[in-house]
């Protein structure tokens, strides 16, 4: 079987539990209604702390309001499509822990695709919404003189994005089929890098961007093209331009994503059933 | 009473076992950490003496929170709130009810022997790694300390309170993720984990900091600082204590009228 149909049946599977598991999740449907709303609210409160600190300041490591909440939607997009998409695959440890992953081994479907959609979250489109809402209103009010290049960044760099965090996720995941209790060492890279993207780098130690920048490349999200969209200089040397840097992302996150899938296969040839 | 200590125990020796899980944490707690206490120094760069603490204190802020944020139960109740919501799914919560012993009062021993597993084991670590990486406000005399103790004990009981409250919505509602996640959510926002309480504006900082989530992590934190001696730390302890008798009889209603309602799942 070649990549492509490999990864077209890997997408069907996937659909197909995805929707099984979105029917089932609406058997319960004031449930589900209070999920969606607290996901909404959830991300939403992460905003209000970002609102509370601007109640009281007029800027953070320079930059504006507008500013933050531009770097904000960004990131919370990014990652709430990867959230939505991969976000279960970070039960894996549990998985191996109880040895039901042998249950996924045998069926005729590829296993990523099976631990991505096992009881996938429908509800997480909360955090999608809330993001987009935020970046849509940050554009709105940020002041930029838009080219047709910084135009096209945008989009780019939340998928991108996206793609990046989701390299980070499976990549996490493949590290539990070696340390299965380690699930939240993941979350300080996935919702941690979130937090931090949140902020201007301008804040932060520079040894702690260089790490973001050069090692685990989360800069990429969203700090490097949206710094050139709002003509800011990067707090830490770049080998390259700023203009050039901010058409890396989609390059960086095809890159992660070969390495992620390299990972996972790793992880999942050294997998040893519990037998319990 | 001797029955109760021994749950205890098992549940801080049972957290004990989990030490991979416990390293991860550490990580973890530590990283956010970092990230908190750069943002609340640009914060505090900009307006010094914002909510009433010095930068010291507002990075010392941080860290007690990264510390007390497995221990007080902040974010889901240290798992125990997981389990008795499946045990009900299930329909094993049967078996707990015709225990000889009081349903609340077992898993409130058990989340106390995990809590001082978890302050231990999860807290000291962030704390020291914080205090080597940054200037913190250390308190400057020795009776804080057991003090501050003692405002934790009775944040963990107030903790467990809420989460048996939310998991006992179970019976009710049977998939109890949504309650959960919004328990999860006030846990985070209200007892001061993202911004302290004091630098919240006008009346949602009144509201908020009489709300019981602020016994979790604000007040404690506060006791730490110094920010209350003699009455006034008399005070905070009962505001602590008013809240935890009132969540835990609030949970002792619902588990009796649970208990008259319970059709067990499950077969």
């Amino acid at each position: 079987m070649g990549a492509g149909a490999r990864l077209g049946s890997g997408l069907a599977a996937f659909r197909m539990i995805a929707a099984m598991w979105i029917r089932s999740t609406m058997a319960y449907r004031f449930s589900f209604a209070m999920t969606l709303l607290a996901n909404f609210v959830v991300t939403f409160f992460d905003f209000v702390v970002i609102l509370l600190m601007f109640s009281h300041v007029e800027g953070l490591g320079g930059f504006d309001f507008t500013e933050v909440a531009f770097l904000y939607g960004a990131t919370s997009t990014a990652f709430g499509l990867a959230d939505l998409a991969l976000g279960q695959v970070s039960r894996i440890g549990r998985r191996v822990r109880d040895g039901t992953l042998d249950t996924l081994l045998v069926r005729p479907a590829p296993v990523l695709a099976q631990v991505a959609a096992d009881r996938f979250a429908l509800r997480r489109l909360g955090r999608v919404t809330q993001g987009l809402f935020v970046l849509v209103w940050a554009l709105v009010l940020v002041d930029v003189d838009w080219t047709v290049l910084k135009v096209c960044v945008v989009p780019v760099m939340v998928l991108s994005g996206g793609v990046i965090f989701g390299a980070v996720m499976v990549a996490g995941a493949a590290f539990q089929f070696w340390a299965r209790d380690a699930a939240e060492v993941v979350n300080s890279f996935t919702y941690g890098g979130n937090t931090l993207l949140q902020y201007p780098p301008t804040i932060f130690a520079k040894d702690l961007v260089r790490g973001v920048t050069f090692v685990l490349p989360l800069a990429f999200v969203n700090w490097l093209p949206a710094l050139y969209v709002l003509d800011r200089p990067y707090p830490v040397d770049l080998p390259f331009s700023p203009s050039l840097t901010a058409f890396l992302p989609p390059l960086v996150a095809a890159l992660c994503a070969l390495l992620a899938g390299l990972c996972w296969r790793a992880g999942l040839r050294a997998y040893r059933s519990t037998g319990s | 009473m001797r029955l109760y200590a021994a749950v205890a125990a098992g549940g801080f020796r049972r957290h004990s076992t989990y030490r991979v899980a416990t390293a991860a944490g550490i990580f973890t707690n530590t990283v956010f950490g970092f990230v908190l206490a750069f943002t609340f120094i640009a914060l505090w760069d900009e307006r010094p003496n914002l909510g009433g603490y010095d930068k010291p204190e507002a990075l010392a802020f941080v860290w007690i929170g990264q510390a007390l944020l497995a221990t007080c139960g902040l974010m889901g109740g240290g798992g125990f709130a997981e389990e008795l919501i499946e045990r009900i799914k299930t329909g094993d919560i049967a078996i707990d009810l015709y225990r000889p012993a009081d349903l609340q009062l077992w898993w409130l021993a058990a989340d106390l022997g995990r809590a001082a597993f978890e302050l231990v084991g999860r807290g000291i670590v962030p704390m020291a790694v914080g205090a080597f990486a940054f200037d913190l406000a250390l308190p400057d005399a020795a009776w804080q300390w057991p003090a501050f103790l003692g405002s934790v004990a009775l944040g963990v009981v107030v903790g467990f309170a809420i989460w048996f409250l939310v998991a006992l919505s179970a019976f009710w509602l049977m998939d109890g993720a949504g309650v959960v996640q919004i328990a999860w959510l006030c846990g985070l926002f209200f007892s001061g984990m993202l911004l302290p309480l004091t630098v919240f504006p006008g009346a949602l900082g009144d509201v908020a900091r009489v709300l019981p989530w602020a016994s979790m992590l604000q007040v404690p934190a506060d006791v730490f600082l110094g920010k209350y001696t003699g009455w006034g730390l008399l005070k905070a302890y009962g505001f602590q204590a008013g809240w935890a008798v009132v969540l835990l009889a609030a949970g002792r209603g619902l588990q009796l009228v649970a208990r008259r309602r319970v059709v067990v799942q499950g077969g």
